[in-house]
């Protein structure tokens, strides 16, 4: 199977490496192109975004206006922040050119001459590796007013890197581009979207790393070639970033629609000490988990998976094994979402807070059976309450682990009966009561022992 | 006491700036190379970079509050960073975690008394594939065990 992001060539992120093994073939053919004909090769390819949402990247460039009034911007998605999630630090590593051609079509496409990469302020040491090859490709004259005499052509763009500094959220589009123009991550409330109203009141096109990696192959070698790789609906390869209870994790790139047994068996090297597997987070955290004994069968691309109940997310696929505490691995989700809501929302806000807190007491061991409900229906107040999808995130973990794991969580806490008690006055009452133990007997019959 | 950019940091916060239609933008180029010269940001950084950038200084403070990798208090001058999300939990994050804190007898977000170590406990870092991993100031460890931990900062002088 050809790799097509992330090929098994040594030193491709030197430049006369890349452009001996076809580099800038793809942009030389773009610029004998018209703009809508680039567009249209890569709606024709099927694309979608790799950044969580699959969306149709060339429809997405297609939003753009296509008489320029105002200054065009192209931001390229490189936070990659989403906790299970590592490939596009393999892209600045081992093929930024990639990166950085993809970069002037999709620039070319949608007449963008400002191009910043936004890449979390923990990637410093690949920052500086992207810098080094941006300015190689300053230097070859493939960026900046260069580049037409290069292409021949009457485009150029310059490209920048906008380094953020410790924040899940701007990797949220619209929190993005308040970090690229200095403010605070705040998400913007949409409508308008950012192909009429980005940065600086622009119109604004935002590609996930990933995303932009594969559009010089496509151009390259035609939306058909592209279409014809891995699931119809969405095709092409991804990067299935492996990590957990599994005995090779890493990056391996494979065509959408591979088995996930296949990825965790045959890839990764299956489960240490050869234990079962109890639960799979298949796309980041913010997807819902998958449940161990129900991932036979179940196929990485966007539509299997959410067939299978959950979504494909960034590829990040989180494996547990049988010994695995999910109060544990829920409570530390709980606890990311809500250091990471930016506070806007009051579901967001407050319900990331609850959820966290209903959790510890049960990991304190003070839960009880309502509390499990109470927090499935605390997660369904959040879902689609909120101005950014970060409140799905933080409420689908919370719903489906519960929802697909109630027996286990049924074991941290403590069950709960309602007894009708005389009250002062001799007439029932129905009261609640948490229970602390039940024991059964033939000799005494049920004795349950209520908590105080 | 008064914070000057040297010279050089000057150059480069004008070079940021020309990346950006406005000169807010530079702000948070301005934060990083601010807490490379002084440490951490403190106020007259923050009243340095409103002046240099022509900013107002809440707009800088309202940066530097956000962002977690800006520090308003001196950290340690090896900053470590331990993931215990979940990829790296699920691999003995929370062991690391501890090892280190214990070693160097402070809590997270602390520094030691002789000023060379900091503690922090974060999210994913983006190397899960790595885990359990740690970072000391901008460099990447990962696949830690106790003893590896235990032997890195022994060889931080
Ligand atoms: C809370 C949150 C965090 C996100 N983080 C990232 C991220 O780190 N990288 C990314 O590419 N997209 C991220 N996204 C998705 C982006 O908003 C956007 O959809 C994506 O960058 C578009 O690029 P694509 O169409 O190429 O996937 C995030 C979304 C949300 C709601
Ligand atoms: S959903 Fe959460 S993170 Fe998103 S805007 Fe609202 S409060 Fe902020
Ligand atoms: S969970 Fe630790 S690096 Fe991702």
């Amino acid at each position: 199977m050809e790799k097509i992001v992330l090929p098994d060539i040594p030193n491709l992120d030197n430049l006369d490496v890349y452009i001996e093994n076809g580099g800038f073939e793809g942009a030389k053919k773009a610029f004998q192109m018209s703009r809508e004909d680039v567009i249209e090769e890569v709606k024709k390819s099927g694309l979608r975004g790799r950044g969580g949402a699959g969306f149709f990247t060339g429809l997405k460039w297609s939003f753009m206006p296509r008489t320029k009034t105002k200054p065009h911007y192209l931001a390229v998605n490189g936070d990659e922040s989403e906790p299970g999630s590592f490939k596009d630090r393999q892209i600045f590593e081992k093929n930024p050119h990639q990166l950085i051609e993809g970069i002037i079509i999709a620039a070319y496409a949608i007449q963008a001459e400002t191009v910043y990469i936004y890449i979390r302020g923990e990637y410093y040491n690949w920052i500086q590796m992207l810098q080094k090859a941006i300015d190689a490709n300053y230097e070859r004259g493939h960026l900046g007013e260069k580049m037409r005499e290069t292409f021949n052509t009457d485009f150029y763009c310059n490209v920048y890197i906008h380094r953020g500094a410790g924040a899940y959220i701007c990797g949220e589009e619209s929190a993005l581009m308040n970090s690229i123009e200095g403010r605070r991550g705040y998400p913007r409330v949409k409508p308008p979207f950012p192909a009429q109203n980005g940065l600086w009141g622009n119109p604004t096109t935002i590609n996930n790393v990933e995303t932009i990696t594969n559009v010089p192959k496509i151009i390259a070698n035609g939306g058909e070639w592209f279409a014809s790789i891995g699931a119809p609906k969405h095709p092409g390869t991804l990067l299935f970033g492996v990590s957990g209870h599994v005995n090779k994790p890493g990056v391996y790139e494979l065509p959408t629609g591979t088995l996930l047994t296949d990825i965790i068996y045959n890839y990764a090297g299956g489960v240490p000490g050869n234990k079962k597997i109890k639960c799979v987070i298949p796309g980041g955290s913010s997807m819902p988990p998958l449940r161990g004994d129900s991932i036979e069968g179940v196929k990485m691309d966007a539509d299997s998976l959410r067939e299978a109940g959950s979504m494909i997310g960034t590829g990040g696929i989180m494996v547990m094994d049988e010994d695995t505490n999910l109060l544990d691995v829920l409570l530390r989700i709980s606890h990311f979402y809500h250091h990471e809501s930016c506070g806007q929302c009051t579901p967001c806000r407050e319900g990331t807070g609850w959820m966290e807190k209903i959790l510890r007491r049960i990991k304190n061991g003070q839960g009880t059976s309502r509390d499990l409900d109470l927090l499935v229906d605390v997660a369904k107040n959040i879902e689609g309450r909120t101005v950014c999808a970060l409140g799905d995130a933080a409420a689908w973990p919370v719903k489906f682990m519960i929802e697909r794991f109630r027996d286990e969580f049924e074991k941290y806490v403590k069950p709960e009966v309602v007894i009708p008690v005389p009250n002062k006055i001799h007439s029932l009452k129905h009261s609640t009561f948490t229970v602390e133990s039940i024991k059964i007997s033939s000799k005494d019959g049920i004795q349950l022992k209520l908590d105080n | 006491m008064s914070f000057q950019f040297t010279e050089e940091n000057l150059k480069r916060i004008e070079e940021a700036r020309k990346k950006y239609p406005t000169s807010l933008a530079a702000v948070m180029d301005a934060c990083y190379i601010g807490q490379e010269q002084n440490g951490h940001i403190s106020e007259e950084v923050m009243e340095e970079i409103s002046r240099v950038l022509d900013v107002p200084k809440t707009d800088v403070l309202g940066v530097v509050t956000f962002y977690t990798m800006y520090h308003q208090k001196p950290m340690g001058k090896y900053h470590i960073q331990v993931c215990t999300n979940v990829s790296c939990m699920l691999r003995g994050g929370y062991e690391i975690f501890d090892a280190i804190k214990n070693k160097l007898g402070i809590d997270n977000m602390e520094v030691t008394e002789d000023g060379k170590f900091s503690i922090e406990e974060v999210e994913c870092m983006g190397a899960c594939g790595g885990a359990p991993m740690i970072a000391i100031n901008n460099d990447y460890y990962e696949n830690m065990t106790k003893e590896k931990v235990l032997e890195i900062l022994e060889s931080l002088k």
